[in-house]
């Protein structure tokens, strides 16, 4: 089996602090991940050494491999921009650019390089296709990104991603802002997704893991506790801690 | 504009696991079906084939639960989507209660040891085509959400129990001092009661029908 995504014996310190302890896990191509526990868990700091986003913060200091394709992305001549194309994230909180609904998607394909209006054209129409919106914007490209709802600016979020062609996308808690019907709707996007990416996302809510993903991972305190298919995590999952922190027993 | 569903997967699930119980349905009028030919032909081949049949049908059961379990587990069902998993449960254990009587006639069949019958089976046939009926009815309620023919159902379940009441009673005219009679009758008696719990479990299925559809309990009382 090709993993599209391997992390092997992978350590994390913030300073003294180590928020990750000896964590391994396998993302298969075109799933759906989700990982869950309680906050502070670690979760958050793992999802950010896929792309190596933790680089950006100071005293980092990790330990262990992450691999694309089979080709560690922590070693030194790494093309990270390029690493962030390829893996792309969607935050928390949307975060749409304060420009126009076009010119956010177009951002990304553009300092990428592409100049050709009608490639950029066609990029956007099926980015925002892509990300289940376009039938609502495609009358207001030129509007501010701004003025839309926040499960609108989120599903811009997630085309803006797909608009530079990633591989993998990484969702940090992507509907924790988001009202119940929005919620759904990106719900139904990840289904849909998984079918040309490859997805891992953070979720402080149990019962969207449970709805949305493959695989299920559960950390607690740094501890990748336990990590199988969620059919399986959700019936009879192996650990104690587990089936306390699904049950609500405790988290 | 184009509608877009939501939570399209869940539905589809839940659309699949109501086609998994009508299969399981059309699976077990069959096997009544070949159970009661077997009985009427004494045709023991065509039992053992029901009998090792069985299996798949309770292999269909706890894949039905197993989605329901799955589904309850991962998707917090409710209204309409919990009574649709809720009767999943029930009408699969019905069904493959039907499914182990089908089994008992045709293991009858294996146990009369080709003796001839007692007199000529009359009312037996009569509810065991009752019992056909009421079970294909019942599923294909189900299937089509029909309530008509739910109702209709509940209501063909007292033709079988008059009938069961004239064959216990005429069976047991044979309980005598003929060994071999009283061996034979007292079996029939019993394929007799299995048709009769068939034709209770078909009622039910009904009834679940109806509880998938408007939420409305209608459990007859106990006799």
């Amino acid at each position: 089996m090709d993993y599209k995504m391997q992390v092997k014996k992978l350590n994390l310190y913030y300073g003294e602090s180590q928020a990750l302890k000896n964590v391994s896990l396998v993302v298969n191509p075109h799933s759906v991940v989700a990982l869950i526990g309680p906050s502070g868990c670690g979760k958050s700091t793992f999802l950010k050494t896929l792309n190596r986003m933790n680089d950006l913060i100071e005293h980092v200091r990790i330990e262990g491999e992450v691999s694309l394709d089979g080709v560690n992305i922590y070693q030194p001549d790494t093309d990270v921009v390029y690493l962030r194309k390829r893996v792309g994230m969607v935050f928390q909180r949307p975060n749409p650019f304060p420009m126009s609904i076009y010119d956010n998607i177009a951002y990304g394909p553009r300092i990428h390089g592409i100049t050709n209006k009608v490639l950029i054209d066609e990029i956007v129409e099926r980015s925002l296709k892509g990300a289940a919106l376009w039938e609502e914007v495609k009358n207001r490209l030129s509007a501010s990104a701004m003025g839309m709802s926040g499960g609108q600016q989120q599903r811009l979020c997630i085309a803006r991603v797909l608009a530079v062609e990633p591989e993998v996308l990484l969702m940090d808690e992507p509907c924790s802002a988001l009202d119940p019907i929005s919620t759904m709707k990106i719900e139904e996007l990840v289904a849909e997704l998984k079918a040309k990416y490859t997805i891992v996302m953070v979720t402080h809510n149990m019962q969207q893991a449970a709805r949305v993903s493959d695989y299920t991972g559960f950390f607690l305190n740094g501890e990748l506790i336990e990590h199988d298919l969620t059919n399986v995590i959700f019936t009879k999952p192996a650990n104690k801690k587990t089936e306390d922190y699904i049950t609500g027993r405790f988290g | 504009m184009m509608v877009r569903v939501t939570r399209q997967g869940y539905i589809e699930e839940l659309d699949l696991l109501q086609q998994k119980v009508t299969e399981m349905g059309q699976a077990v009028d069959v096997a009544l079906g070949l159970a009661m030919q077997a009985l009427l032909g004494m045709d023991k081949e065509l039992a053992e084939k029901v009998m090792k049949e069985d299996d798949i049908i309770d292999e269909m059961t706890i894949g039905i639960e197993d989605r329901c379990m799955l589904l309850i587990a991962k998707q917090q069902p409710i209204a309409r989507d919990l009574r649709v998993i809720a009767t999943g449960f029930k009408i699969s254990t019905d069904l493959e209660r039907i499914g182990d009587h089908a089994y008992d006639i045709a293991k009858t069949v294996l146990e009369l040891e080709g003796v001839p019958f007692v007199k000529k089976l009359i009312d037996i046939p009569k509810m065991a085509e009752s019992a056909r009926r009421m079970t294909e009815l019942a599923i294909r309620a189900y299937q089509t959400a029909d309530l008509k023919l739910a109702e209709e159902v509940c209501q063909m379940d007292d033709e079988i129990d008059l009938l069961f009441a004239r064959t216990f009673h005429e069976l047991s005219q044979f309980v005598g001092d003929d060994a071999v009679k009283v061996k034979q009758a007292t079996q029939l008696i019993f394929v007799a009661r299995y048709i009769e719990r068939i034709g209770d479990h078909a009622t039910n299925i009904a009834e679940w029908v109806i509880y998938l559809e408007t939420a409305e309990r209608i459990r007859k009382p106990e006799k």
